[in-house]
């Protein structure tokens, strides 16, 4: 399996991940190779198994929607980037 | 005194209960310990000199009153750098967090607080725990003690290299591949990986969710039990913790197997295994049998094959989900020099990430990019099901499975960083076990040329007391584990 120049571009945007040229010629290279070695689960018929999301059989687990403990915005804001008026302070969304 | 730093947390326990020595004395010698030889070995990121001290101080208070004393009161413990701590920074050894201050602690701090251990400090790891060797750190390479021109393994390097070298009493870690047992095993320490559940991960900064978990670094294994008396149990904040009891761990460590069924998967000892690995293997197996374990050396788990590849799917997979947060918005580096915010974003990853890190949201992205998520992410989810079932199969038949924690010594710094496909191989033996949910302890057993050896000990779900009888009763007939590294 060899990936394009475009498809690794392609993957990069939907992870909105900047990459280099040089990045984008490497990690196809890589990328590559580590899908070759992929190619050994194809060996398995897998048609009549069920997926496991996780390993411990829970489900639906519900608690009391009673209020809580909260964070104070400021303490919670104290690690933003950027910030207004109490708020995150984030570049224009539409334009 | 000067040797304080070099006691277990049972001995140092027992002294601190009696009054011989106090907590401040004993938190001096391990920063003394730190100060003089963590410029060779790198294990530390941050050191909290001033507030593990008050937090010593404040032990020796309790110790005094002989009141409410837990077996971890006024111990000294280094916490991996992606287990939040509040007010202390944490990293997780990458540029996107390098000023991070967590504004709570993950529950396992909570518990180590309210038992009155003493937060030492935070240790290096690979970024964001993606990583076998430590080399991915963004900051600096952590050497491993035993020689300092190799790896310490990965990705909680700094907590194995810490406790081998006497710079901490224990560590924590969090392994999601094999990143508490890889670096135990090069270190040789002792390194538990607990059932999928047994800790809270809330406060864990999530690498793939469904397979990480948070255990104990220690030099014994009585030490690590008692850390897993003090950090297991349920917790509201995760939802996927169980409410199964705790046990205290420390009951069931006897000194012999009498009626215990081991099995040997023959998977384990093949391709691309060192061959002194293998005999280091065989001479612990037979320790065991004498010991009264009865072993069956012909167990096969046929799916381990395919383990490596369902992970590479799996974890990137998942680790690309949970690390869209890293926006430049909430918290972390931000790129501000952007016209848009496109352009912040994908600039904010592109110079916030290491190599690794890029590589597996790719990976990760890629295996649940449309056309692509039945091929790779589902089939990966169902080999999950086949392994898992071997593993429950097997432990139908036997106590537990005994295997290599590696396939090799710790290799040198710089060998495998470009090509990672080696590198990920280094963890073949380790990841099967987070696949299936089940808990595995690395020991000491032996070495290679002065290299360390690591033995794996699988058990079936919430079998870490039968996992902790197997390896305390290997640890009470050997010496390995009292041999430190030749550093000074």
């Amino acid at each position: 399996m060899n990936l394009s120049k475009e498809e690794v571009q392609h993957i990069a945007l939907l992870a909105r991940l900047g990459l280099s040229e040089a990045d984008i010629e490497k990690f196809r290279i890589q990328l590559s190779q580590i899908l070759q070695n992929f190619e050994v689960l194809n060996e398995v018929d897998t048609a009549n198994l069920e997926a496991t999301a996780q390993s411990i059989p829970l489900n639906n687990v519900f608690r009391a929607d009673d209020p809580k403990h909260s964070y104070p915005p400021h303490e919670i804001l104290a690690n933003a980037p950027q910030q207004e008026a109490g708020y995150f302070k984030v570049k224009a969304v539409l334009e | 005194m000067k040797n304080l730093c070099k006691l277990s947390i049972e001995q140092a326990s027992t002294m601190l209960k009696k009054r011989e020595i106090s907590s401040v004395e004993l938190t001096d010698a391990v920063l003394e310990r730190i100060s003089s030889i963590d410029n060779k070995v790198h294990a530390f990121m941050t050191v909290c000199r001033d507030s593990a001290l008050q937090m010593a101080k404040k032990a020796d208070k309790t110790l005094a009153s002989k009141k409410d004393a837990g077996a971890l009161t006024g111990i000294p413990i280094l916490i991996k750098d992606n287990i939040c701590t509040k007010g202390i920074r944490t990293t997780c050894s990458s540029k996107m967090l390098e000023n991070f201050i967590p504004p709570y602690n993950a529950t396992v701090i909570d518990k180590l607080i309210s038992t009155e251990a003493v937060i030492l400090g935070k240790a290096n790891m690979d970024e964001f725990a993606m990583g076998s060797s430590t080399e991915n750190s963004a900051f600096f390479c952590t050497s491993n003690p035993w020689d300092l021109q190799r790896v310490p393994g990965g990705s909680s390097g700094g907590s194995a290299a810490a406790v081998a070298a006497d710079e901490t009493l224990a560590a924590l870690g969090s392994d999601t591949g094999g990143s508490i047992r890889q670096p135990a095993g090069f270190c040789s320490v002792v390194g538990l990986k607990p059932t999928y559940g047994r800790v809270s991960r809330y406060g864990l900064v999530a690498f793939a969710s469904s397979l990480d978990q948070i255990g104990p670094f220690t030099k014994t294994v009585t030490d690590s039990a008692l850390v897993m008396n003090a950090i297991s149990g349920h917790d509201e904040h995760d939802s996927t913790s169980v409410s199964n009891e705790v046990p205290d761990f420390t009951k069931t460590l006897v000194p012999d197997l009498r009626g215990m069924k081991l099995g040997i998967p023959k998977e384990y000892f093949v391709e691309g295994m060192q061959p002194e690995v293998k005999t280091v293997l065989i001479t612990a197996i037979r320790k065991l049998e004498q010991l009264g374990a009865s072993i069956d050396w012909e167990v096969s788990l046929p799916n381990t094959k395919y383990a490596l590849a369902a992970y590479y799917i799996l974890a990137p997979a998942e680790a690309s989900a949970n690390l869209a947060r890293y926006d430049g918005v909430k918290y972390g580096f931000s790129f501000q020099n952007a016209s848009t915010i496109w352009e912040a974003m994908e600039k904010t990853k592109q110079f916030g990430f290491g190599a690794e890190v890029k590589r597996r949201i790719m990976l990760g992205t890629y295996a649940l990019s449309a056309g692509y998520y039945d091929a790779y992410y589902l089939k990966a989810q169902k080999i999950r099901t086949l392994i898992r079932r071997e593993f429950t199969e097997a432990f139908k038949k036997y106590d537990a499975l005994i295997t290599p924690t590696s396939p090799t010594v710790p290799f040198k710094i710089g060998e495998k960083t470009n090509d990672p496909v080696q590198m990920y191989l280094s963890d073949v033996c380790t990841l099967p076990i987070n696949i299936a949910g089940v808990p595995a302890v690395s020991i000491p057993a032996g070495f290679v040329d002065n290299l360390p050896v690591g033995m794996q000990i699988i058990g079936n779900f919430f079998g870490e007391e039968t996992i902790f009888r197997t390896a305390y009763a290997y640890e009470q007939a050997t010496e390995w584990h009292k041999q430190k590294p030749p550093i000074a």
